[in-house]
């Protein structure tokens, strides 16, 4: 048996961890919710995002936490103009249509960017990228405490949007009933494109909150998506507090696992859950409606 | 009648040219010998390889100044460059491209599993193959007439770095009883990691836990909690550079401080970029690894070439500068591109005019019987040579703590 305080770093890991990976599924679980399709290329704009983070800091020396406001509002009019454009357009009105447009979209990317790229490991250095803050025993890492207080600001001010702005009425309105929406005025191409917009726009963040500590390849966002995708299922699909909830579950699972099972091992516990939860309670914690 | 003096005359003119030009067609160099480079210079062990095709570049660009291979009348070496992609199965694909170009020869691979596959199919077409890094003790046990491995192989290494290390510890008056290895879980680590596992005990150390971790992996936290966790007096990472640059910071963040950091074959441990870079994180680490005899006049020549333009010194680059030199001299004996006359030029040779601390090679199935490893420290931003005591220059700092 491990000491208390080693057990207690690697829940602490796991947390912060979790954190981010709840950011990518809140991306995730908000398309699912108003478009009802699962996003294929979530994983490869992921993986633009980071790749933007890196071309920001190592070509431009902009910091990611400077580059995060410009890199989220950037990604927000790239998502919002793909789905006006060229998802929405290609799907001809069926909604099935989209998963396989974004499924091209995310071969598209990914290929751009290994031609780009290369299928070369990145990351970038920042002076604080090992710095700690001690809480008692544990030496907790700076930017990974970062990752984690920005991940609740951004899960916070989407619940504030989806809950007290007129957009987010109309998101809610849509997800329900587009039909009924639309009758009522509400233009659903423009939410469905805003959706699109804020799904892209937290992956932005989610970007620039782990290049600090992590690394960037062409195939890196299929590991999150993967993750992620586990994360809305245990969740429940379209379910804000479930997606956070179940990323920090996800995380402390995994660092765990880690721990106890080895490196190597580390993720397989994640999908022993995902398998158990798909048996047991196939609409996950959250996902009563679904 | 002028017209055709005029036409006459250009004839002459032009036939004139042509004489005038023989001479320079009659004194042409000799085809080109094409070698085979073959290095990952994309993906997770991308430096390494870049580092591995700076040696052999450096060692092309000398022989072919110093007027080729003379007994195929002066031919110059052409490399032909293959990236493996840091993936065995890159390797094997450039190996048939490199075929397809007609190479009189392969050197490179880097990684044991690069090397194992790429060897492979280089014995397939009879193309000799020099193994530059690739350590796993599997490359040069198969039997395979065209492998060579000029470096030592893990077996050779680990049974030095543990001598030296017992040596050590006696000096110090036994501070260190218990070790954690921690390796990377791909063909070379793991292999490390049972060799030691089976080593350790009988020279009187505990093996508390063996760590593995995949690479690339970008988060070591982990493996650092259960060092810290486990507290041994010896930490031995056996890992390439990336994961072990993390693993050295991680350790530094959570304030673990053993007694010391014995690496063997590291990827970073000898690594002049990891301790100009990270100072304080590769300060007294020590290392047993592949290290350029520093008493041969020719080393510092290489060195110096090797760092122009702001590149570190790193053990890639004089081990393929030797592997290409010798390669060389191979075909320089044969007097042939013949690849079995070159095999059999390999396969005798006792070849001196490399810069590693190793004598006249000796080839035995395949592998280089005089390689040997050099124990390292690094010592104020410096990597200093504790082992062998025939060309230290610096006295281990141990215990560190």
């Amino acid at each position: 048996m491990l000491p208390l305080d080693i057990f207690l770093s690697a829940m602490a890991n796991g947390l912060m961890m979790g954190a981010v990976y709840a950011l990518v599924a809140l991306g995730l679980t908000l398309v699912y919710g108003v478009l009802h399709i699962i996003n294929f290329a979530h994983g490869a704009t992921l993986t633009a995002a980071m790749y933007a983070v890196y071309v920001a800091h190592a070509a431009l020396g902009v910091d990611p936490y400077l580059a995060l406001p410009g890199l989220a509002a950037i990604f927000f009019a790239l998502g919002y103009m793909v789905q006006r454009w060229v998802i929405g357009p290609a799907s001809h009105g069926d909604d099935s249509n989209i998963l396989l447009v974004t499924l091209g979209l995310s071969i598209i990317m990914e290929n751009a960017l290994l031609a780009g790229f290369r299928s070369d490991t990145r990351s970038i250095d920042v002076p604080y990228g090992f710095s700690v803050v001690e809480v008692g025993n544990l030496f907790l890492s700076t930017p990974k405490l970062v990752a984690f207080a920005g991940s609740f600001v951004v899960a916070a001010l989407l619940w504030l949007l989806l809950a007290r702005t007129d957009t987010g009425r109309a998101i809610r309105a849509v997800a329900k009933e587009k039909t009924g929406a639309a009758l009522v005025g509400v233009r659903v191409e423009h939410i469905y494109a805003v959706t699109f917009g804020l799904g892209a726009a937290c992956l932005a963040v989610a970007a620039c909150l782990l290049m600090p500590t992590f690394l960037v390849n062409p195939r890196i966002g299929n590991a999150f998506v993967l993750v992620a995708f586990t994360i809305v299922v245990l969740g429940g699909m379209g379910s804000i507090p479930g997606a956070l909830i179940g990323g920090l579950f996800v995380g402390v699972v995994e660092s765990l696992s880690g721990l106890y099972l080895g490196e190597s091992l580390g993720q397989i516990g994640i999908f022993l859950i995902f398998i158990l939860v798909l048996l047991a309670r196939p609409t996950g914690l959250f996902g009563a409606r679904a | 009648m002028s017209q055709s003096t005029r036409r006459t005359l250009l004839g002459g003119a032009a036939a004139a040219g042509g004489v005038l030009a023989m001479p320079a067609i009659l004194r042409a160099q000799p085809a080109a010998v094409k070698i085979g480079i073959l290095q990952p210079v994309t993906g997770a062990l991308a430096q390494d390889g870049e580092y591995g095709r700076l040696g052999a570049q450096i060692a092309l660009d000398e022989i072919n100044a110093a007027g080729g291979i003379k007994s195929l009348g002066g031919a110059k070496l052409e490399m032909v460059f293959g990236d493996a992609r840091s993936t065995p199965e890159g390797g094997t694909q450039e190996v048939e491209r490199m075929q397809g170009e007609k190479v009189a020869a392969i050197v490179g691979g880097f990684a044991s599993p690069i090397v194992l596959a790429a060897s492979q199919a280089a014995s397939r077409y009879d193309i000799p193959y020099i193994c530059d890094v690739g350590v796993s003790d599997a490359i040069v046990g198969r039997g395979l007439a065209n492998t060579f491995r000029f470096g030592p192989g893990f077996g050779i290494v680990t049974s030095t770095a543990l001598e030296n290390l017992v040596k050590l510890n006696d000096a110090a008056g036994k501070p260190a009883k218990t070790v954690v290895i921690v390796h990377e879980d791909g063909l070379f680590g793991s292999g490390m990691a049972k060799l030691l596992n089976d080593q350790l005990p009988p020279r009187g150390f505990q093996v508390l836990e063996t760590i593995a971790h995949p690479t690339p992996s970008r988060d070591m936290s982990n493996v650092a909690l259960r060092i810290r966790a486990l507290n041994p007096d010896l930490v031995i990472p056996s890992s390439y550079y990336s994961e072990f640059v993390l693993l050295a910071r991680t350790m530094q963040q959570q304030r673990i401080r053993p007694k010391g950091v014995y690496a063997i074959l590291n990827g970073a441990a000898s690594n002049f970029r990891f301790v100009k870079e990270f100072a304080d994180a590769a300060n007294l680490v020590m290392d047993c690894n592949h290290w350029a005899d520093p008493r041969k006049p020719k080393t510092a020549a290489v060195r110096a070439k090797a760092e122009a333009g702001g590149r570190f010194w790193l053990y890639n680059t004089p081990l393929n500068y030797s592997c290409v030199a010798l390669l060389a001299d191979a075909i320089e004996r044969a007097g042939s591109t013949d690849r079995d006359k070159i095999t059999a030029a390999l396969a005798s040779s006792s070849f001196a005019g490399h810069i590693m601390p190793y004598g006249p090679t000796r080839f035995e199935k395949g592998q280089n019987m005089g390689a040997a490893p050099v124990n390292t420290q690094v010592q104020g931003g410096d990597i200093k040579v504790i082992f062998p005591d025939a060309f230290a220059d610096a006295k281990p700092v141990f215990p560190a703590t």
